[in-house]
Protein backbone atom coordinates (compact mmCIF):
# COMPACT_ATOMS: atom_id res chain seq x y z
CA UNK A 1 0.00 0.00 0.00
CA UNK A 2 2.80 2.54 0.38
CA UNK A 3 4.07 1.83 -2.54
CA UNK A 4 1.24 2.45 -4.32
CA UNK A 5 0.78 5.91 -2.31
CA UNK A 6 4.35 6.71 -3.08
CA UNK A 7 3.93 6.75 -6.55
CA UNK A 8 1.06 8.80 -6.81
CA UNK A 9 2.28 11.26 -4.10
CA UNK A 10 3.52 14.74 -5.34
CA UNK A 11 6.40 16.55 -5.84
CA UNK A 12 5.80 19.60 -2.78
CA UNK A 13 6.47 17.05 -0.21
CA UNK A 14 9.29 14.50 -0.06
CA UNK A 15 8.39 11.25 -2.17
CA UNK A 16 10.86 8.95 -0.64
CA UNK A 17 11.19 9.02 3.14
CA UNK A 18 14.70 9.27 4.57
CA UNK A 19 16.56 10.72 1.58
CA UNK A 20 20.42 10.61 3.22
CA UNK A 21 21.57 12.86 0.61
CA UNK A 22 18.81 15.16 0.73
CA UNK A 23 19.00 15.58 4.72
CA UNK A 24 22.63 15.83 4.42
CA UNK A 25 22.11 18.78 2.20
CA UNK A 26 19.95 20.61 4.62
CA UNK A 27 22.01 19.73 7.46
CA UNK A 28 24.80 21.53 5.66
CA UNK A 29 22.37 24.58 4.57
CA UNK A 30 21.38 24.67 7.83
CA UNK A 31 24.84 24.87 9.56
CA UNK A 32 25.79 27.41 6.70
CA UNK A 33 22.85 29.50 7.59
CA UNK A 34 23.39 29.77 11.24
CA UNK A 35 27.23 30.43 10.85
CA UNK A 36 26.55 33.37 7.95
CA UNK A 37 23.97 34.50 10.48
CA UNK A 38 26.22 34.34 13.46
CA UNK A 39 29.10 36.41 11.40
CA UNK A 40 27.50 38.64 9.08
CA UNK A 41 24.29 40.77 8.82
CA UNK A 42 24.06 39.78 5.18
CA UNK A 43 20.47 37.52 5.99
CA UNK A 44 18.51 40.48 6.58
CA UNK A 45 16.52 39.95 3.33
CA UNK A 46 15.61 36.54 4.32
CA UNK A 47 15.13 37.44 8.37
CA UNK A 48 12.73 40.41 6.88
CA UNK A 49 11.02 37.72 4.75
CA UNK A 50 10.31 34.93 6.94
CA UNK A 51 9.24 37.52 9.56
CA UNK A 52 6.12 38.84 7.22
CA UNK A 53 5.49 35.46 6.85
CA UNK A 54 5.46 34.36 10.69
CA UNK A 55 3.24 37.93 11.29
CA UNK A 56 0.20 36.21 11.27
CA UNK A 57 1.28 33.68 13.54
CA UNK A 58 2.47 36.89 15.91
CA UNK A 59 -1.20 38.20 15.28
CA UNK A 60 -3.34 35.19 16.28
CA UNK A 61 -1.90 35.30 19.50
CA UNK A 62 -2.19 38.60 20.11
CA UNK A 63 -5.98 38.24 19.40
CA UNK A 64 -7.58 37.09 23.11
CA UNK A 65 -5.34 39.91 24.72
CA UNK A 66 -6.45 42.78 22.19
CA UNK A 67 -10.38 41.39 22.82
CA UNK A 68 -9.25 41.41 26.63
CA UNK A 69 -8.30 45.04 25.89
CA UNK A 70 -11.21 46.16 24.01
CA UNK A 71 -13.65 44.86 26.18
CA UNK A 72 -11.87 46.44 29.42
CA UNK A 73 -12.44 49.93 27.21
CA UNK A 74 -16.04 48.96 26.46
CA UNK A 75 -17.34 47.55 29.62
CA UNK A 76 -15.41 50.17 31.66
CA UNK A 77 -18.06 51.84 34.14
CA UNK A 78 -18.77 55.46 34.70
CA UNK A 79 -17.41 55.11 38.29
CA UNK A 80 -14.30 54.25 37.18
CA UNK A 81 -13.52 56.49 34.82
CA UNK A 82 -14.21 59.27 36.56
CA UNK A 83 -12.11 58.08 39.47
CA UNK A 84 -9.09 57.71 36.99
CA UNK A 85 -9.79 60.94 35.68
CA UNK A 86 -9.20 62.47 39.17
CA UNK A 87 -6.15 60.59 39.81
CA UNK A 88 -4.56 61.29 36.55
CA UNK A 89 -5.51 65.00 36.85
CA UNK A 90 -3.69 65.41 40.18
CA UNK A 91 -1.18 63.59 38.66
CA UNK A 92 -0.65 66.21 35.69
CA UNK A 93 -0.93 68.93 38.67
CA UNK A 94 2.07 67.33 40.46
CA UNK A 95 4.10 66.78 37.52
CA UNK A 96 3.62 70.52 36.06
CA UNK A 97 4.77 71.50 39.07
CA UNK A 98 7.85 70.34 38.98
CA UNK A 99 8.16 70.42 34.94
CA UNK A 100 8.35 74.69 35.87
CA UNK A 101 10.82 73.91 37.94
CA UNK A 102 12.29 71.66 35.24
CA UNK A 103 12.28 74.71 32.62
CA UNK A 104 14.01 77.40 35.24
CA UNK A 105 16.80 74.78 35.61
CA UNK A 106 17.07 73.27 31.91
CA UNK A 107 17.51 77.48 30.95
CA UNK A 108 20.45 77.48 33.80
CA UNK A 109 21.71 74.69 32.82
CA UNK A 110 22.03 75.52 29.21
CA UNK A 111 23.58 79.39 30.08
CA UNK A 112 25.89 77.63 32.38
CA UNK A 113 26.87 74.83 29.37
CA UNK A 114 27.18 77.96 27.17
CA UNK A 115 29.79 79.57 29.57
CA UNK A 116 31.66 76.87 29.52
CA UNK A 117 31.57 76.25 26.11
CA UNK A 118 29.99 72.94 26.08
CA UNK A 119 27.70 71.31 23.75
CA UNK A 120 23.94 71.60 24.95
CA UNK A 121 22.32 68.09 25.69
CA UNK A 122 19.09 68.17 23.62
CA UNK A 123 16.09 65.99 24.21
CA UNK A 124 15.96 63.29 21.64
CA UNK A 125 12.62 62.55 19.57
CA UNK A 126 10.36 59.66 21.17
CA UNK A 127 7.75 57.32 20.24
CA UNK A 128 5.66 54.36 21.47
CA UNK A 129 5.47 51.18 20.20
CA UNK A 130 3.53 48.25 21.56
CA UNK A 131 4.88 44.81 22.48
CA UNK A 132 3.48 41.91 20.14
CA UNK A 133 5.26 38.91 21.37
CA UNK A 134 8.05 38.55 24.02
CA UNK A 135 9.35 35.71 26.60
CA UNK A 136 10.18 33.98 22.64
CA UNK A 137 12.75 31.57 23.68
CA UNK A 138 13.34 31.25 27.62
CA UNK A 139 17.05 31.62 26.83
CA UNK A 140 17.32 35.24 25.04
CA UNK A 141 15.64 38.05 26.83
CA UNK A 142 14.10 39.47 23.06
CA UNK A 143 10.32 40.72 22.93
CA UNK A 144 8.71 42.13 19.31
CA UNK A 145 7.92 45.78 18.71
CA UNK A 146 5.21 46.19 15.89
CA UNK A 147 7.11 49.37 14.78
CA UNK A 148 9.65 48.60 12.01
CA UNK A 149 12.34 50.04 9.51
CA UNK A 150 9.15 51.64 7.90
CA UNK A 151 8.56 53.80 11.12
CA UNK A 152 12.56 54.96 10.89
CA UNK A 153 13.43 52.27 13.29
CA UNK A 154 17.02 51.11 13.11
CA UNK A 155 19.44 48.78 14.35
CA UNK A 156 20.95 49.54 17.63
CA UNK A 157 18.31 51.81 18.67
CA UNK A 158 17.70 52.92 22.47
CA UNK A 159 14.12 51.14 23.63
CA UNK A 160 12.81 53.26 27.01
CA UNK A 161 10.11 52.46 28.88
CA UNK A 162 8.43 55.87 31.23
CA UNK A 163 10.92 54.09 34.33
CA UNK A 164 14.52 53.70 32.34
CA UNK A 165 15.99 51.71 29.75
CA UNK A 166 14.62 48.84 28.19
CA UNK A 167 17.30 47.61 25.38
CA UNK A 168 18.22 48.22 22.11
CA UNK A 169 16.74 47.48 18.28
CA UNK A 170 18.20 43.78 17.13
CA UNK A 171 16.86 44.00 13.89
CA UNK A 172 14.71 46.35 12.77
CA UNK A 173 11.84 44.90 9.74
CA UNK A 174 9.71 46.25 7.47
CA UNK A 175 6.92 46.01 10.03
CA UNK A 176 8.70 44.86 13.53
CA UNK A 177 11.33 44.72 15.17
CA UNK A 178 13.44 42.51 17.52
CA UNK A 179 14.58 44.43 20.63
CA UNK A 180 17.45 43.19 23.53
CA UNK A 181 16.81 43.59 26.60
CA UNK A 182 19.60 44.87 28.56
CA UNK A 183 19.12 41.68 30.99
CA UNK A 184 19.89 39.42 28.41
CA UNK A 185 23.17 37.56 29.45
CA UNK A 186 25.02 38.76 25.74
CA UNK A 187 23.84 42.59 26.96
CA UNK A 188 26.40 45.07 28.65
CA UNK A 189 25.36 48.70 29.11
CA UNK A 190 27.83 51.65 30.35
CA UNK A 191 26.35 52.78 33.58
CA UNK A 192 27.20 55.66 36.13
CA UNK A 193 26.68 55.63 39.77
CA UNK A 194 24.29 58.74 39.94
CA UNK A 195 25.11 60.01 43.88
CA UNK A 196 29.11 59.03 43.16
CA UNK A 197 29.61 59.34 39.36
CA UNK A 198 31.38 55.86 39.37
CA UNK A 199 32.02 54.56 35.81
CA UNK A 200 31.45 50.62 35.44
CA UNK A 201 29.11 47.79 33.11
CA UNK A 202 26.03 46.70 34.21
CA UNK A 203 25.53 43.05 32.57
CA UNK A 204 22.34 40.93 31.85
CA UNK A 205 22.19 38.32 34.19
CA UNK A 206 18.95 36.37 32.46
CA UNK A 207 16.74 37.25 35.53
CA UNK A 208 13.95 40.09 34.44
CA UNK A 209 14.17 41.88 36.92
CA UNK A 210 17.98 41.81 38.11
CA UNK A 211 22.06 42.90 36.37
CA UNK A 212 25.04 41.91 37.62
CA UNK A 213 27.79 44.53 38.29
CA UNK A 214 30.70 42.25 37.81
CA UNK A 215 33.51 44.92 37.98
CA UNK A 216 32.96 46.93 41.16
CA UNK A 217 36.24 46.94 43.53
CA UNK A 218 36.13 45.88 46.93
CA UNK A 219 36.79 49.49 48.19
CA UNK A 220 34.23 51.46 45.71
CA UNK A 221 31.40 53.94 47.18
CA UNK A 222 28.30 51.98 47.13
CA UNK A 223 25.03 51.72 49.05
CA UNK A 224 22.03 49.52 48.09
CA UNK A 225 19.51 52.14 46.71
CA UNK A 226 22.33 53.79 44.38
CA UNK A 227 20.51 55.19 41.55
CA UNK A 228 22.82 53.37 37.87
CA UNK A 229 21.75 55.88 34.74
CA UNK A 230 23.15 55.80 31.71
CA UNK A 231 26.70 56.90 31.20
CA UNK A 232 26.27 57.28 27.45
CA UNK A 233 30.32 56.52 27.16
CA UNK A 234 29.49 53.55 24.79
CA UNK A 235 27.74 55.39 22.08
CA UNK A 236 24.69 53.22 22.15
CA UNK A 237 22.31 54.49 24.66
CA UNK A 238 21.65 57.88 25.53
CA UNK A 239 23.19 59.62 28.82
CA UNK A 240 21.20 60.31 31.62
CA UNK A 241 18.63 57.56 31.93
CA UNK A 242 17.92 55.71 34.47
CA UNK A 243 19.20 51.56 34.02
CA UNK A 244 18.84 50.49 37.46
CA UNK A 245 19.18 50.83 41.66
CA UNK A 246 21.56 48.76 43.53
CA UNK A 247 20.02 46.37 45.49
CA UNK A 248 22.87 44.29 47.17
CA UNK A 249 26.90 45.04 47.80
CA UNK A 250 29.09 42.64 49.11
CA UNK A 251 32.28 43.14 50.03
CA UNK A 252 34.31 39.73 48.90
CA UNK A 253 37.38 39.83 50.30
CA UNK A 254 39.42 36.90 48.34
CA UNK A 255 38.37 38.08 44.82
CA UNK A 256 39.08 41.96 43.17
CA UNK A 257 35.72 42.59 42.69
CA UNK A 258 32.48 42.97 44.64
CA UNK A 259 29.21 40.88 44.23
CA UNK A 260 27.11 43.60 43.40
CA UNK A 261 23.25 43.31 41.77
CA UNK A 262 20.69 45.88 40.90
CA UNK A 263 17.36 45.88 40.04
CA UNK A 264 16.42 47.42 36.61
CA UNK A 265 14.61 50.42 36.55
CA UNK A 266 12.33 49.45 33.64
CA UNK A 267 9.51 47.03 34.13
CA UNK A 268 10.59 44.45 31.73
CA UNK A 269 8.52 41.37 32.63
CA UNK A 270 5.15 43.95 32.80
CA UNK A 271 3.83 46.37 30.69
CA UNK A 272 3.08 46.36 26.88
CA UNK A 273 4.33 50.03 25.91
CA UNK A 274 7.63 51.13 25.38
CA UNK A 275 9.62 54.03 23.70
CA UNK A 276 11.94 54.24 20.88
CA UNK A 277 14.09 57.19 20.99
CA UNK A 278 15.55 58.67 18.18
CA UNK A 279 18.72 60.75 19.39
CA UNK A 280 18.85 64.43 18.13
CA UNK A 281 20.70 65.98 15.38
CA UNK A 282 24.32 66.65 16.35
CA UNK A 283 24.56 70.60 17.40
CA UNK A 284 27.37 72.15 16.62
CA UNK A 285 27.71 75.17 18.90
CA UNK A 286 24.60 76.11 21.77
CA UNK A 287 21.61 77.21 20.42
CA UNK A 288 17.58 77.72 21.22
CA UNK A 289 16.52 74.24 22.07
CA UNK A 290 13.55 73.57 20.40
CA UNK A 291 11.54 70.21 21.56
CA UNK A 292 9.73 67.82 19.04
CA UNK A 293 11.69 69.82 16.06
CA UNK A 294 12.02 68.11 12.92
CA UNK A 295 12.83 63.88 12.63
CA UNK A 296 16.09 63.54 13.61
CA UNK A 297 18.17 62.07 11.08
CA UNK A 298 19.21 58.34 11.37
CA UNK A 299 22.62 57.37 11.96
CA UNK A 300 22.94 53.88 10.73
CA UNK A 301 25.57 52.04 13.11
CA UNK A 302 26.68 48.68 12.65
CA UNK A 303 24.23 45.63 13.97
CA UNK A 304 26.82 44.31 16.85
CA UNK A 305 24.82 43.07 19.80
CA UNK A 306 27.50 43.34 22.15
CA UNK A 307 28.47 47.16 23.06
CA UNK A 308 31.26 45.73 25.69
CA UNK A 309 34.20 47.86 25.13
CA UNK B 1 -13.06 12.67 -4.93
CA UNK B 2 -9.64 10.85 -4.74
CA UNK B 3 -7.76 12.98 -6.51
CA UNK B 4 -8.90 15.92 -5.04
CA UNK B 5 -6.98 14.85 -1.63
CA UNK B 6 -3.11 15.71 -1.96
CA UNK B 7 -3.37 19.02 -2.12
CA UNK B 8 -6.76 18.69 0.91
CA UNK B 9 -4.10 16.72 2.76
CA UNK B 10 -1.17 19.53 2.14
CA UNK B 11 -3.65 22.23 3.93
CA UNK B 12 -4.85 20.01 6.75
CA UNK B 13 -0.67 19.27 7.37
CA UNK B 14 0.31 22.93 7.13
CA UNK B 15 -3.05 23.56 9.55
CA UNK B 16 -1.37 21.38 12.39
CA UNK B 17 1.78 23.11 11.72
CA UNK B 18 0.61 26.37 12.36
CA UNK B 19 -1.23 25.38 15.39
CA UNK B 20 2.28 24.11 16.35
CA UNK B 21 3.94 27.61 16.05
CA UNK B 22 1.14 29.41 17.08
CA UNK B 23 1.26 27.26 20.66
CA UNK B 24 4.88 27.80 20.05
CA UNK B 25 4.66 31.24 21.15
CA UNK B 26 1.79 31.57 23.01
CA UNK B 27 2.45 33.83 26.36
CA UNK B 28 3.34 31.47 29.71
CA UNK B 29 3.29 32.83 33.07
CA UNK B 30 6.93 32.41 33.86
CA UNK B 31 6.11 29.75 36.23
CA UNK B 32 4.59 27.71 33.74
CA UNK B 33 7.19 28.07 30.74
CA UNK B 34 9.39 25.47 31.90
CA UNK B 35 6.13 23.07 31.16
CA UNK B 36 5.51 24.02 27.84
CA UNK B 37 6.05 20.90 25.28
CA UNK B 38 8.12 21.28 22.00
CA UNK B 39 5.42 20.92 19.89
CA UNK B 40 7.11 21.83 16.56
CA UNK B 41 9.04 18.55 16.63
CA UNK B 42 6.02 16.86 18.38
CA UNK B 43 3.80 16.98 14.75
CA UNK B 44 6.88 16.71 12.65
CA UNK B 45 7.26 13.06 14.10
CA UNK B 46 3.91 12.12 14.13
CA UNK B 47 3.72 13.04 10.12
CA UNK B 48 7.02 11.41 9.40
CA UNK B 49 5.71 8.28 11.82
CA UNK B 50 2.61 8.17 9.69
CA UNK B 51 2.93 9.79 6.61
CA UNK B 52 6.79 9.55 5.37
CA UNK B 53 5.92 9.97 1.76
CA UNK B 54 4.53 13.16 2.37
CA UNK B 55 5.86 14.75 5.62
CA UNK B 56 9.76 15.04 4.84
CA UNK B 57 12.85 16.74 5.96
CA UNK B 58 12.33 19.22 3.20
CA UNK B 59 9.12 20.34 5.40
CA UNK B 60 10.50 19.73 8.78
CA UNK B 61 13.34 22.21 7.53
CA UNK B 62 10.78 25.18 6.52
CA UNK B 63 9.06 24.44 9.71
CA UNK B 64 12.17 24.39 11.52
CA UNK B 65 13.05 28.04 9.84
CA UNK B 66 9.54 29.33 10.90
CA UNK B 67 10.46 28.74 14.31
CA UNK B 68 13.63 30.36 13.90
CA UNK B 69 11.60 33.51 12.79
CA UNK B 70 9.13 33.30 15.59
CA UNK B 71 11.56 33.06 18.39
CA UNK B 72 15.19 34.98 17.16
CA UNK B 73 17.26 32.71 17.46
CA UNK B 74 20.30 32.47 14.66
CA UNK B 75 18.60 31.83 11.27
CA UNK B 76 19.10 27.48 10.72
CA UNK B 77 19.22 26.27 14.25
CA UNK B 78 15.95 25.07 14.93
CA UNK B 79 15.80 24.19 11.28
CA UNK B 80 19.21 22.00 11.89
CA UNK B 81 17.23 20.42 15.00
CA UNK B 82 13.92 20.25 13.25
CA UNK B 83 15.69 18.04 9.99
CA UNK B 84 17.10 15.75 12.60
CA UNK B 85 13.98 14.62 14.45
CA UNK B 86 12.33 14.23 10.99
CA UNK B 87 15.36 11.86 9.29
CA UNK B 88 15.30 9.93 12.97
CA UNK B 89 11.69 9.34 12.62
CA UNK B 90 11.67 8.65 9.12
CA UNK B 91 14.36 6.25 9.60
CA UNK B 92 12.56 4.18 12.45
CA UNK B 93 9.02 4.91 11.31
CA UNK B 94 8.38 0.91 10.09
CA UNK B 95 9.34 0.09 13.84
CA UNK B 96 7.91 2.79 15.86
CA UNK B 97 4.41 2.74 14.20
CA UNK B 98 3.65 -1.01 15.83
CA UNK B 99 4.96 -0.17 19.30
CA UNK B 100 2.80 -0.09 22.18
CA UNK B 101 2.29 3.39 23.55
CA UNK B 102 4.87 3.45 26.43
CA UNK B 103 7.73 2.42 23.69
CA UNK B 104 6.29 5.06 21.81
CA UNK B 105 6.58 7.57 24.33
CA UNK B 106 10.26 6.49 24.86
CA UNK B 107 11.57 6.42 21.09
CA UNK B 108 9.78 10.76 21.08
CA UNK B 109 11.77 10.92 24.59
CA UNK B 110 14.99 10.10 22.82
CA UNK B 111 14.41 11.80 19.92
CA UNK B 112 13.26 15.26 21.47
CA UNK B 113 16.31 14.76 23.84
CA UNK B 114 18.42 14.94 20.31
CA UNK B 115 16.42 18.09 19.39
CA UNK B 116 16.95 19.84 22.58
CA UNK B 117 21.01 18.88 22.35
CA UNK B 118 21.53 20.27 19.27
CA UNK B 119 19.89 23.60 20.51
CA UNK B 120 22.22 23.40 23.83
CA UNK B 121 24.91 22.77 21.84
CA UNK B 122 24.44 25.45 18.94
CA UNK B 123 23.12 27.85 22.34
CA UNK B 124 26.71 26.78 24.18
CA UNK B 125 28.76 27.82 21.18
CA UNK B 126 27.40 31.46 21.15
CA UNK B 127 27.53 31.37 24.69
CA UNK B 128 23.85 30.84 25.99
CA UNK B 129 24.30 28.49 29.05
CA UNK B 130 21.50 29.30 31.27
CA UNK B 131 18.80 27.14 33.02
CA UNK B 132 19.01 23.38 32.48
CA UNK B 133 15.03 23.01 34.17
CA UNK B 134 14.36 25.49 31.20
CA UNK B 135 15.91 22.98 28.79
CA UNK B 136 15.25 19.40 29.71
CA UNK B 137 11.74 19.08 31.20
CA UNK B 138 9.70 20.10 27.62
CA UNK B 139 11.79 17.17 26.93
CA UNK B 140 10.17 15.07 29.59
CA UNK B 141 6.87 16.69 29.06
CA UNK B 142 6.74 16.07 25.54
CA UNK B 143 7.59 12.60 26.11
CA UNK B 144 4.58 12.37 28.78
CA UNK B 145 2.28 14.35 26.37
CA UNK B 146 3.03 12.12 23.36
CA UNK B 147 -0.16 9.82 23.72
CA UNK B 148 -2.63 12.57 23.80
CA UNK B 149 -1.22 14.64 20.97
CA UNK B 150 -0.99 10.99 18.52
CA UNK B 151 -4.84 10.25 19.63
CA UNK B 152 -5.68 13.66 18.52
CA UNK B 153 -3.51 13.81 15.10
CA UNK B 154 -4.51 10.74 14.31
CA UNK B 155 -8.77 11.72 14.81
CA UNK B 156 -7.61 14.75 12.56
CA UNK B 157 -5.84 12.25 9.99
CA UNK B 158 -8.77 10.34 10.31
CA UNK B 159 -11.54 12.99 10.19
CA UNK B 160 -10.10 14.86 6.88
CA UNK B 161 -8.62 11.75 5.40
CA UNK B 162 -5.20 13.09 5.19
CA UNK B 163 -3.63 10.33 2.90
Amino acid sequence: MAVIRRRRSPQLFSSRPAGALRTLLLIAVSIMLMVYDHQSSGLQRIHATLATLVYPVQAAVNVPHAFLVWAEDKFTTHVALVQENGTLKERVQIADTQLQQLAALEQENLRLRALLQATARVPGRISMAELMASDLDPFRHLVVINKGSNDNVYNGQTVLDENGIVGQVARADPFQSEVTLITDPSQAIQVEVNRTGLRTLAVGTADLEQLSLPYITNDSDIKSGDLLVASGLGGRYPAGYPVGTITKFERNPTEPFANVTAHTAADLSHGRQVLLYWPPAPMPEVSVVKKDTAPAPLPRKNSGKKKKP
Amino acid sequence: MRDLSPPRSAWIIAVTYLAALILTIWPLPHWAEIFRPIWVPMVTVYWCLWLPHRVGVITAFIAGLLVDALTGTLLGEHALAVVLVAWTALWLHLQVRVFPWWQQCFVVLCIMLLYSFVLFWVDGMLGYTVGAALRWTPVVISALLWPWVQQLLTRVQHRYQVS
